[in-house]
């Protein structure tokens, strides 16, 4: 059943083009630093200045980009429309009776958006690199610490940095899931969840809300970066994922139990 | 499938309210009601969408919904109109389905897949995508849905909503073929001769409330039986039947016929109106004891008005 759930989220044009468009991201980039050449060093967005000396840079910078809302917001698109989606179809009515089990559907549903998400951090990550060996030299990465990795050390720490987002932003996704089951319109669960990453990154940014930030999902989503330290500093991305996990039980459980009673009208 | 006391209310409305449904196994039991009357909400219900605000029910002899992993597969059902994706083709929508729960072998897929398309006559039109159908094709693929795999029971909210003459007569005569194979149906329908010429046994729902539940015969037999004359003079005709001693007694004379109800006396009563009749000097050119049609007698049950109840 989940090989189906996986095959029919990524058949679908929208998430097809989500997909593409991540992929086009980092290249943007790149081809911008190519043709206007990059920041000074230490100006822009972070990696953006490494890219013209290397182009895994441009992954990295492509990430960086995409982390606070680009990402989050197609991940929002797709755990909204996750359940709300078949109930405004009418079709979760025959995935009710066929019958999949409630518990399990919602299981498979969230399988298919932890799938999604990764793969979206994934686009971002492999059209970074995709452009960055095109318009630039690549070689061994200068990592934060002032150590060098292989090339193709650089390589993988850029990919696990790729999938360390796509985890960091299933706390969202287990909110955009909750929402799901709440609301019949998959746009209004859409527009809803990508309403908290808005309202996260603004209470983030209020130095008076201090107190609130560590709790908030978004709060570690740049502690990618430390993969790129020698010896590797798991501290901002052990608590990043480990708030996920505490957002990931919160919001689930409070999916399964409003889906697995609620009555099916649609 | 049986159901006791199964209540349902919207806030203060009761939708469904205290209806004890019986349907026998082999049964082709026809669910009649006017609009608004609580049929979807019923099978809603049946299938463990909507959960109930009292009562209990079982399907295929198991307590629900605690069976429903065990009794749904055997069940298949349409609800309030077909649902589908309107961005896949008809067959892949079969598919998404047939993975999407239990004993839904990759290997025989394909075949059952056709199979269904087959039976329900949409195999030419399996490639176009669902957005593409019309009211009909729709109708068609959603009942190739539930007909997937074998069903012992088969609920079917109108099943022949928007169909041509040629789909309807098709579907009626493929809902006999899976009766003759002893498959269970319960369909909802508002067709009342399509109801009176495939069902064996009826319920009649109005405002919630289940009215009445039987054989067709029996439903039949509940309705007054009347014996209807063919005369040369009514007026002279009716004041005999009047004097008879039967009740509503009705005169028409432009189509020269008598009529009146027959209470217990039934065939007795009707053969002494003739012998009355024409002992009277009223000559008689024809006479039937008459049953009302299902028509009739669901008119009789929940009233005439055109204005949903509701
Ligand atoms: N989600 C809902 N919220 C509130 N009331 C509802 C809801 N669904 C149905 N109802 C009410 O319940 C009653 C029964 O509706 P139902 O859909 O079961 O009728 P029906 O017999 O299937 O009618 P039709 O012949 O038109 O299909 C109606 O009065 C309707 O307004
Ligand atoms: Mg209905």
């Amino acid at each position: 059943m989940w090989r189906a759930e996986l095959r029919h989220l990524f058949r679908r044009t929208v998430v097809r083009v989500q997909l593409v468009v991540l992929f086009l991201v980092p290249v943007l980039l790149a081809v911008a630093v190519k043709l206007a050449g990059g920041p000074a060093d230490g100006q822009g967005p972070s990696f953006l200045d490494e890219v013209s000396h290397n182009g895994v840079f441009a992954a990295l910078a492509g990430l960086t980009v995409c982390i606070p809302f680009f990402l989050p917001l197609t991940v929002a698109v797709v755990a909204g429309d996750s359940i709300a989606g078949e109930a405004s179809l009418g079709t979760l009515r025959y995935l009710l009776t066929r019958p999949s089990g409630r518990a399990r559907l919602l299981a498979v549903k969230a399988l298919a958006v932890v799938v999604y998400s990764v793969a979206a951090a994934l686009a971002v990550a492999l059209g970074g690199l995709a452009a960055g060996a095109a318009l630039f030299p690549v070689g061994p990465v200068l990592g934060l610490s002032g150590t060098s990795f292989s090339l193709a050390d650089g390589i993988g720490r850029t990919l696990l940095a790729a999938v360390v987002v796509g985890l960091s932003l299933l706390g969202l996704a287990a909110v955009g899931m909750f929402v799901s089951t709440l609301i019949g319109s998959p746009v209004g669960a859409m527009v809803i969840t990508a309403g908290t990453v808005v309202a996260a990154l603004v209470v983030d940014s209020v130095p008076q809300l201090a107190f609130a930030h560590p709790w908030l999902f978004s709060h570690d989503w740049l502690a990618f970066g430390d993969l790129l330290r020698s010896p590797v500093t798991w501290g901002g991305i052990g608590r990043d994922l480990l708030l996920q996990v505490g957002y990931v039980a919160v919001f689930g459980a409070a999916a399964w139990a409003r889906f697995t009673t609620r009555d099916v009208l649609a | 499938m049986v159901t006791e006391g199964l209540t349902k209310r919207f806030g203060e409305l009761a939708a469904v309210d205290g209806v004890d449904l019986s349907v026998p196994a082999g049964a082709v039991f026809g669910f009649l009601g006017p609009n608004g009357s609580g049929k979807t909400t019923t099978i809603r219900m049946l299938l463990g969408l909507i959960s109930p605000t009292a009562g209990s029910w079982s399907l295929l002899g198991r307590e629900m919904p605690a069976a429903a992993e065990v009794a749904l597969p055997r069940v298949g059902a349409l609800v309030e109109g077909p649902a589908f994706y309107p961005w896949l083709s008809g067959r892949d929508n079969l598919a998404r389905f047939d993975a999407a729960g239990p004993d839904g072998q990759r290997a025989s897929r394909a075949a059952r897949i056709e199979a269904a398309l087959a039976r329900v006559g949409l195999t030419a039109a399996a490639a176009k995508r669902y957005r593409a159908y019309s009211l009909g094709m729709r109708q068609r693929l959603g009942l190739a849905c539930a007909l997937l795999r074998p069903r012992e029971l088969l609920i079917l909210d109108e099943p022949t909503n928007g169909m041509d003459p040629q789909g309807t007569r098709e579907i009626r005569n493929l809902i006999r073929d899976l009766a003759s194979d002893g498959t269970t149906i319960f369909l909802s329908s508002h067709l009342l001769s399509e109801i009176e010429q495939i069902c064996t046994h009826a319920a009649v729902m109005s405002q919630g409330h289940l009215l009445a539940q039987g054989t067709l015969a029996e439903l039949r037999a509940a309705g007054e039986a009347r014996v209807r004359v063919g005369v040369d003079d009514p007026s002279r005709a009716g004041e005999i039947l009047a004097r008879l001693g039967l009740c509503d007694v009705h005169v028409a004379p432009a189509e020269g016929v008598v009529s009146a109800r027959l209470d217990a006396g039934g065939p007795a009563d009707a053969a002494r109106c003739c012998r009355e009749l024409v002992e009277g000097g009223v000559e008689v050119s024809s006479l039937a004891t008459v049953r009302p049609s299902l028509e009739e007698l669901f008119v009789a049950l929940t009233g005439e008005g055109f204005d949903v109840a509701r």
